[in-house]
């Protein structure tokens, strides 16, 4: 394992603030409501889209502290997995379990469909490439 | 205001999530597991304390949204193939499942 450069966690931290704010900002200027949150829907499968769209692009291939500040950063920042948890929590609490099963299902399942079209946009050379960068391995 | 500690909660959380990611990721991503784990029960257990606005902002929003993630959880269950699936369901259980005993906890 490589060590972290500071450049690289400054990289991320200064990325993630942007991020969460972005998604901070939209939840305000369109609450999600006590139905289908479909606003932390939206953020979270154009962010799994955006993500896997991120090899695609030469300038985040070239820069590691670019992938990291756009990938774990901006984008890790602007998703959110814990807000999914806590409205489906949420509506298990009001007594509506198949509106929190197909919230959390058809969460997961767009998103997955969203990497999946955005995969196909960027080669496997380049997924690997950015799985690197991510500073995982 | 509020946006300054959204942003830094998220910046703080952000950089965790990455420093656990970089140790704990490997064939399977154990740290993003964690990480999202984690961060449901915490967002579970500030929901149920009914903290403050600025508060809730900095540690909800911020920390816990920026700790947790959902682009990475789900390009690794693509990425991870036949076994996405089984990570994918485990995540997302386990995450609501601490999400609820968080509330519980902070209920109590």
């Amino acid at each position: 394992m490589t060590p972290l450069p500071p450049r690289l966690i400054g990289a991320v931290a200064l990325g993630g603030a942007v991020g969460v704010v972005l998604r901070y900002a939209l939840g305000e200027l369109v609450p999600d409501g006590d139905g289908f949150p479909w606003t932390t829907f939206a953020i979270n499968v154009s962010g799994a889209f955006a993500l896997a769209l991120l090899p695609a692009l030469a300038p985040v291939r070239r820069s590691r502290t670019l992938a990291v500040a756009l990938g774990p950063g901006v984008l890790g920042g602007y998703t959110t997995l814990s807000a999914t948890s806590e409205q489906g929590r949420s509506l298990l609490d009001q007594g509506r379990p198949a509106l929190a099963a197909a919230y959390l299902l058809g969460t997961l399942g767009t998103a997955l469909v969203a990497v999946a079209i955005a995969g196909h946009w960027s080669t496997a050379a380049e997924q690997r490439a950015i799985a690197v960068e991510d500073g995982d391995r | 205001m509020t946006v300054l500690l959204v942003a830094v909660g998220g910046a703080v959380g952000a950089t965790l999530r990455f420093l656990v990611g970089h140790h704990l990721d490997r064939a399977l991503p154990f740290g993003t597991f964690l990480v999202n784990v984690v961060g449901s029960f915490l967002l579970g257990l500030f929901t149920a304390l009914s903290l403050t606005e600025p508060l809730l902002a900095l540690l909800g929003t911020g920390f816990c949204g920026g700790l947790t993630t959902y682009s990475a959880f789900a390009v690794q269950t693509h990425t991870l193939g036949r076994r996405g699936a089984l990570y994918a369901a485990v995540t997302v259980l386990v995450s609501l499942g601490a999400c609820g005993l968080g509330f519980w906890v902070g209920q109590a």
